[in-house]
């Protein structure tokens, strides 16, 4: 381990260049450390966002070396080859600043996916009985835990080719929902992602799926939906 | 901005690069194939002098690697369909190392066959 990591910064809005910098490199050091050292002792007018710095919030993600990652939850000890690091803000977003993306396409992206339940009971009514053992909640427990991080919409190759599909996380979203058996928007979730811009537009490069910092696979989520969308064509339904 | 070739370095994207690269090749290789075929309807002569060039090691070698291509081309496009139709989560990878051991599998076969 030296004693200096030699960390360069993206400075600047789209336009801009990388800023070097020497930070102290310590034990169980993560990139988000290595960011607000430089925020709090050289540089106060970086730029960038944290909030939970335990991997919940899901607003600290950045380019790290390359490859979008959750910066609080990611070991310098993992990534910085030869003690070298370079930080960016995440891709296929506008920058505002420095590390700071503006993320409203993404957020919107989840409402066109027609991303929000739709429930028909009253708080008068019974609970609804889902049985954890199901095949459908099977399907939303794995991608339930997303953190709306934005790794994999960053890593995503079609939404670089192609600026308006809808992208990994809000179609993730869009197939737990479509397997929430209390739903009951699924013919117009369903025509929501049947679009050029939906469900068909993946192209199954994986990417998603091998950087998602919380193991889900919106790959499998994307499949899935163009199954769906497959059958409910078929039958006349959308 | 866009990413850069450190993001798109693992296993599951050079399987893309395999399948869309195998693909255009095949796109441009197969109507010199069905010319080909068509000489051999047409005259036993051009037909002959056809067979003679693709005798050599150049051209030997070539073939190979269009059924190289081919065989890629049709695991990696039977890989997708699986991934895609079937619901699959874990064994994604193992998909994709047996995609690759077909495709060479059918590649030496080829080369047997022709030695
Ligand atoms: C042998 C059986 C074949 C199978 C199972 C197969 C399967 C597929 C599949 C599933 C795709 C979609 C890939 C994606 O989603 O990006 C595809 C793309 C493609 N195929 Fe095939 N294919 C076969 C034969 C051929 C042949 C003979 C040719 C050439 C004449 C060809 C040329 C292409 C091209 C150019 C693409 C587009 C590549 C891309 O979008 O990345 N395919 N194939
Ligand atoms: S699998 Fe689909 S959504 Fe995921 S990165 Fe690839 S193209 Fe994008
Ligand atoms: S699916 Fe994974 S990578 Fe994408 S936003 Fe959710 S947690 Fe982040
Ligand atoms: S700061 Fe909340 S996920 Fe990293």
């Amino acid at each position: 381990m030296a004693a200096m990591l030699k960390v360069k910064i993206w400075r600047g809005a789209e336009a801009g260049q990388f800023q070097e910098y020497e930070v102290p490199r310590l034990e169980s050091q993560t990139v988000l450390d290595v960011v607000t050292y430089v925020q709090r002792r050289l540089d106060p007018s970086l730029a960038y966002r944290f909030a939970c710095r335990v991997g919940v919030c899901g607003s600290c993600a950045m380019t790290v070396n390359g490859v979008s990652r959750w910066t609080c939850r990611t070991h310098v000890s993992k990534v910085a080859a030869d003690d070298h690091l370079e930080i960016a803000p995440l891709r296929n977003l506008p920058v505002i600043r420095d590390l700071a993306t503006d993320m409203r396409e993404f957020f919107d992206k989840w409402a066109k996916a027609r991303g929000q339940f739709t429930g028909s009971q009253t708080r008068k009514d019974e609970f609804a009985a889902v049985k954890p053992e199901s095949k459908e909640r099977k399907r939303v427990d794995a991608a339930i835990e997303c953190i709306g991080c934005g790794v994999c919409y960053s890593s995503c190759e079609v939404v670089t080719w192609k600026p308006d599909y809808l992208g990994p996380a809000a179609l993730s979203r869009a197939w737990t929902l479509v397997n929430d058996v209390r739903d009951v928007a699924q013919q117009e979730r369903l025509a929501a992602v049947a679009g050029d811009a939906g469900c068909h537009a993946c192209h199954t490069h994986l990417n998603c799926t091998e950087r998602c910092p919380k193991g889900i696979s919106p790959t499998a989520g994307i499949a899935g939906l163009k199954r769906a969308v497959l059958k409910a064509t078929l039958k006349g339904e959308i | 901005m866009k990413n850069d070739y450190r993001a798109r370095n693992h296993p599951a994207y050079w399987a893309f690069l395999t399948h869309r690269i195998s693909g255009v090749l095949l796109t441009l290789f197969l109507p010199l194939h069905f010319w080909a075929l068509g000489n051999a309807l047409h005259g036993e002569a051009k037909l002959e002098s056809f067979l003679r060039w693709s005798d050599q090691p150049l051209v030997k070698f070539g073939e190979w690697a269009l059924v190289l291509l081919l065989a890629a081309h049709m695991a990696g496009g039977v890989r997708l369909l699986m991934l895609e139709f079937l619901d699959w989560r874990d064994w994604s990878k193992t998909l994709l190392a047996g995609a690759a051991g077909v495709s060479v599998a059918v590649a030496l076969l080829f080369l047997l066959n022709l030695a």
